[in-house]
């Protein structure tokens, strides 16, 4: 069988690529590079919106990439069924893009934070969290200016009663709402979290532990399982 | 251009204009030039200079981009640097470059942003960051960490309110959205940075060693392209007027001369850069730091062919409105120079417009020995470059001891009250500004990004993998399969050329001004040889140096003295301890009124590890290992940490620096790490043993009991040099002795770690959970 193909986006901004394709191959995929101006997803299996100040997060956070060329390729894929995780940046571009809902806005200490944070796995059924126990805690590295989790009463609600809520925050960064890390969309494809699994795979180097590599092994078997 | 027609024409300074009204009045004195200084500009031209000939004077010939006054000093660098094997490229380039062995090579150095940022601290410290990045990619390299050494007032006073979190702020904002990690640095409080803050901030690169680039413009008819950020009126007269002139109280009136980075276009132009490189289409290149465009061109033309032509219509404009003058001064950020291949030309532009990175080709290179600029068609600069670039004046200030100064070493610390209670002497220093935890400052920077970070703050050095950094994964897609691009093409070469290798990266900064300020010669020694220690004590081998001397106004015979001495004391340390000084950046007139700074020599020292797997972290790192201290303890507190808080003291002699035990220390560390018999370690510097031995305890919250020999004030606060804490594995204990005892270093077995409080036996036992509470309140509680 030859190896899954997970694409990695680069948007002129972008910072987190390499790190995200490293953990690609370490999981034993291939890491497809994706130009943002390219209306080319070179037909990989997943993409993995990765975290940066894409175009300098002018405007705001994630809201000129949901315009570039490539996203006209990828929102109609993801609402098709291919499997999309964006960390940090890349899950502010996911709701720019409206594949999920609510907004991702300044923390509320106005302060960018970069720590190794705990937080527990609400949903291991996505294409992204499936080698994960439901409320199994983790640590993951956090680092964002830009990751408080705010959505209506009502999206909130519906997060909650349909599962949507992915990851939590064990003593909240950030002010999100619900203490929200990370959501899903309804069919579980698309997934987008603050927290950097990307830098959470390697004993010697990130952050302490490797339990960021679940997320990668999952969509190796969500791919296999296909 | 419509823009071109609204500018009034009539009044352009010529040179035939020069020549036909040599009497007209310039304003050199308004420009920070004196008297004689441009006399002998007049001298070299043979006539006045034009406005435009004198603005590039002005700032070429300024203390900050001259060193006028301390290149006499600085000389000691080269004449006294000891042989090194690695060194590939030296001072005087961007950015020295020193080879760290299987094919790699790594560029570093730290430079000053100390005035811009008191004005205002948010830019200035963020531009600041801009700069010392640009000139690491200007060496080729690829930049992959920033770290940063930063002296406030004190930590209570009202304004440092103000300045520390604008500057951290600014350090993050611009470093953080570049993807470099911030692996370290320190954050100093003293009252004598109230009204000078200093901000000195450091840049590592890596590249192939047959990749470098030099500031040079050979071969005639080679073009010279301006790339980046378009110019308009940032810091204009910055750099002669706000970095080198004393600031008083008209500093608010000179707010608008501090420049604005934009990070998201410097983050473009790395990875154009590296594309360019990787193309290699790029002859000499520069970045346009300090004097801007004057300085690029310059230097460019001196350490070239010798000749350029320039048409100053064709520099981008962010306002069309800028005069010829103003756009030789702008410091515009985010902008390079290169010299490219005329062939070459359509591949350099079609990889700036890939990246969206604006380009105009400004001129080319000629064989005449003259810069000409132009400016609607007529000639307004015509200068042998190199009397610009290299001839500026050399002063030798003059200089001599400060005359308190006797009476301040006589101050001894022997007259202080030694305190009986010292379970609350350790709490009370763990707690102070200066020894409480910087996580406040820290957890504000990136320390992941690139996934190649092995220590960070608050280790004692930061570390980095070499393996993969130079990955061009980010390549146009096109280029990776089927190279649609000679330029895609090449880029995804770097890769196969790309070998493993399983070194790592260390980098330290320190520098004690409440030391230099007792004894410059042996500061600066201290300052060297502590982070020299703290690369060996993460089991790096100490390679090179980079420093950045911040001092007072060099026309004070007593400032001049302190930085004579520093100088002095540093070069000869660097012989001793074989590591030479790669280059750097002098900062003087921080001073207020005529108040100094403590000087402040800053020194950061790169070391390689061979296997980075074998790492030494810091700290306590497991339960039941062998606590044992290295190097002897003296009883010495002048200028110390306990003197400071406790008494408000400084007097007497700093403690001495014994680099023969350094270098030993060193050797063994180093040994012991390749060896594998070190699980973990921490370096003794401010605060002492007890200090030292309770950051270990916070490592990984694991406590220890310990046993103390000697007078226990003295063996727990003494800041005597060349020491350092290391825990090894009961059963390697017996090797690692006959190690130490092979290199004469003084071996104590202290203790053993464990439990979950610091004990030192007879003398007091404090909880991790309490040493941790206090040590974190102190910042937070500060700012917010």
């Amino acid at each position: 069988m030859s190896a899954a193909r997970v694409g990695v986006v680069t948007f002129p901004g972008t910072l987190d690529d390499q790190d995200a394709a490293r953990a690609v191959r370490l999981v034993g995929a291939e890491a497809v590079p994706l130009w943002h101006a390219d209306h080319d997803l070179r037909g990989v299996d997943a993409v993995f919106l990765p975290g940066g100040f894409s175009y300098g997060d002018y405007l705001r956070c994630g809201a000129i990439s949901r315009f570039a060329p490539l996203m006209e390729e990828l929102v109609p894929a993801a609402k098709a069924g291919l499997p999309v995780l964006g960390t940090c940046n890349g899950f502010q571009i996911l709701c720019e893009a409206h594949l999920l809902p609510g907004a991702l806005i300044r923390n509320g200490s106005l302060h960018y934070v970069c720590r190794d944070q705990r937080v527990r796995i609400e949903q291991p059924a996505t294409a992204w969290t499936n080698s994960f126990d439901q409320g199994q805690e983790i640590v993951l590295p956090i680092k964002h200016g830009e990751g408080r989790y705010v959505a209506s009463d009502d999206t909130l609600a519906a997060l909650e009663a349909g599962g949507h809520v992915v990851v939590r925050y064990l003593g909240n960064p950030n002010g999100s709402l619900n203490d929200i890390a990370g959501i899903r969309n309804e069919a579980g494809n698309v997934v987008g979290l603050m927290p950097h699994p990307e830098h959470a795979v390697e004993e010697l180097v990130g952050a302490p532990g490797t339990d960021g590599l679940g997320f990668f092994t999952s969509i190796l078997k969500d791919l296999v399982n296909a | 251009m419509s823009e071109r027609s609204e500018r009034p024409t009539n009044t352009v300074d010529s040179v035939q204009r020069a020549a036909e009204t040599p009497d007209e009045p310039m304003p050199y004195a308004e420009l920070g030039m004196k008297q004689d200084e441009y006399d002998r500009v007049k001298a070299i031209l043979g006539r006045r200079p034009t406005g435009a000939e004198l603005a590039i004077y002005s700032v070429m010939w300024s203390e900050h981009c001259s060193y006028k006054s301390s290149k006499v000093h600085l000389r000691q660098f080269a004449t006294k640097a000891p042989k090194s094997d690695a060194l590939l490229v030296g001072m005087g380039e961007n950015a020295g470059v020193v080879d760290i062995g299987d094919g790699w090579a790594a560029t570093f150095k730290i430079e000053s942003h100390n005035h811009p940022s008191y004005v205002e601290p948010h830019q200035g410290a963020a531009t600041g960051v801009g700069g010392i990045v640009r000139d690491i990619m200007s060496m080729g390299a690829r930049p992959v960490a920033v770290m940063d050494a930063l002296r406030f007032g004190a930590a209570d006073a009202v304004d440092t309110r103000r300045v520390l979190p604008g500057v951290v702020e600014g350090i993050g904002g611009y470093g953080n959205c570049l993807g470099l990690p911030n692996i370290g640095g320190e954050v100093v409080f003293d009252p004598c940075y109230i009204g000078n803050p200093l901000v000195n901030a450091l840049c590592v690169g890596l590249l192939r060693k047959d990749q470098i680039k030099l500031a040079t413009a050979p071969g005639p008819g080679n073009k010279v392209v301006l790339f980046g950020a378009s110019t308009g009126p940032d810091g204009i007269g910055g750099a002669s007027v706000l970095a080198s002139a004393t600031f008083e109280e008209e500093s608010q009136a000179k707010r608008p001369a501090v420049q604005v980075g934009d990070p998201f276009m410097e983050k473009l132009l790395i990875e154009c850069c590296l594309e360019l490189y990787a193309a290699d289409v790029v002859v000499g290149i520069q970045d346009l730091g300090a004097a801007g465009v004057s300085c690029a061109t310059t230097e460019l033309a001196a350490k070239g062919t010798g000749g350029m032509r320039v048409d100053l219509n064709l520099v981008p404009l962010r306002d069309p409105s800028l005069r010829p003058e103003e756009i030789l001064m702008s410091e515009s950020q985010e902008r390079m120079m290169a010299v490219v291949r005329p062939d070459d030309i359509p591949a350099f532009m079609a990889i700036c417009e890939k990246w969206d990175v604006p380009a105009a080709v400004l001129g080319e290179v000629t064989d005449t020995g003259r810069l000409v600029m132009t400016w609607d068609g007529e000639v307004i600069v015509d200068i042998p470059p190199g009397t610009a670039a290299d001839d500026g004046p050399v002063y030798e200030r003059p200089y001599h001891e400060p005359a308190g100064q006797a009476a301040l070493n006589a101050d001894t610390t022997d007259r202080l009250e030694r305190p009986a209670d010292l379970r609350g002497t350790l709490l009370r220093l763990l707690g102070s500004p200066n020894l409480a935890s910087k996580e406040w400052v820290t957890s504000q920077y990136d320390r992941y990004v690139r996934s190649n970070t092995v220590l960070a703050q608050p280790a004692d050095a930061g570390m980095l993998r070499v393996s993969e950094v130079m990955e061009p994964e980010r390549r146009s897609p096109a280029g990776e399969s089927e190279p649609a691009t000679p330029t895609s093409a090449e880029a995804g070469a770097t890769i196969e050329h790309a070998e493993p290798t399983t070194r790592g990266l260390a980098l330290a900064t320190d520098g004690n001004g409440r030391y230099a300020k007792l004894d410059p010669y042996a500061g600066a020694q201290l300052a060297l040889a502590e982070a020299y220690r703290n690369v060996a004590v993460t089991g790096a081998r100490p390679l090179a140096v980079t420093n950045c001397l911040n001092f007072g106004s060099p026309e004070d015979p007593e400032v001049m003295w302190q930085f004579a001495e520093a100088t002095r004391g540093l070069a000869d340390a660097c012989r001793v301890l074989g590591v030479p000084v790669t280059g750097g950046n002098v900062s003087f007139y921080n001073q207020t009124g005529a108040t100094a700074i403590h000087p402040t020599p800053v020194v950061g020292v790169l070391g390689v590890i061979d296997d980075v797997a074998r790492r030494v972290p810091t700290g306590f790192v497991a339960e039941g290992l062998r606590v044992v201290l290295l190097g002897d303890t003296h009883d010495e507190f002048g200028g110390s940490e306990w003197a400071h808080v406790f008494h408000r003291h400084l007097g007497g002699l700093p403690p001495q620096a014994n680099l023969d035990a350094e270098r030993a220390l060193a050797t063994v560390l180093v040994e012991a790490a390749r060896r594998g018999l070190l699980e973990g370690s921490h370096d003794l510097s401010d605060g002492g043993l007890a200090i030292a031995l309770a950051e270990s305890c916070l490592a990984r919250g694991i406590g220890a009991t310990v046993t103390l020999n000697g007078d226990a004030f003295t063996d727990l606060f003494s800041e005597s040099a060349a020491r350092a804490l290391v825990v090894v594995r009961p059963e390697a204990h017996t090797e690692f002795a006959s190690l130490c005892g092979r290199h004469d270093v003084p071996c104590y077995s202290l203790g053993v770690t464990g439990g979950t409080s610091l004990v030192v036996e007879d003398v007091f036992e404090v909880p991790v959970a309490e040493l941790r509470e206090t040590h974190a309140a102190t910042l937070p509680a500060l700012f917010g």
